[in-house]
């Protein structure tokens, strides 16, 4: 999993059958001190996470499709968590 | 799942069978402020996108998923048509 930061959100109402009803939004990868980290993607969102919330994102089938419970759905990068913080030893 | 804008189609006749009547598209991908970044792509499509939509796109195993016959070599699909992406700078 890695650790990203919600910029916005995306809108698309034409869409594949398996990404009907999921809301999806815009992630900036982010190191651990919370630095741009690499390019933006998209992610389904199952955390409700908002604008600008520190969000733990999942970028591999099979555990995208555990969580959405649908074996069909070809999704992939999932956030899975809303990150309060951050601890390095 | 990255965000793109197809520039063209690329027809092709002789391909893999698994591939037959998927209609291949020129996409380039682009980041959250819809610039281009990185090369274009050959990318299945899934939603009879048009040149000059702006679409989401996934590779992948997700990729080979999405399309009729799931045993097929796609690495990317366009899996969605973008009517907007809210961002902010």
């Amino acid at each position: 999993m890695i650790l990203g930061r919600v910029m916005g959100n995306v809108v698309s109402t034409h869409k594949h059958e398996g990404y009907q009803g999921c809301t999806m939004l815009v992630v900036q990868p982010v190191d651990p001190e919370g630095k741009p980290a690499g390019k933006t993607f998209l992610a389904v969102d199952r955390a409700q996470a908002g604008t600008g919330d520190l969000v733990l994102v999942n970028d591999e089938g099979n555990s995208a499709r555990m969580i959405l419970g649908d074996s069909k759905a070809p999704i992939r990068t999932v956030i899975v968590g809303i990150v309060d913080a951050v601890e390095r030893d | 799942m990255k965000l793109g804008r197809v520039m063209g189609s690329v027809v092709c006749t002789r391909k893999d069978p698994s591939f037959e009547g998927v209609t291949l598209l020129l996409v380039q991908p682009l980041d959250e402020q819809k610039k281009p970044v990185g090369d274009m792509i050959a990318a299945c499509d899934t939603v009879q996108a048009g040149p000059g939509d702006l679409v989401f796109f996934e590779g992948g195993r997700e990729a080979a998923m999405a399309l009729p016959n799931a045993f097929n070599p796609s690495d990317a699909s366009v899996l969605g048509i973008v009517d907007d992406i809210g961002v902010q700078a």
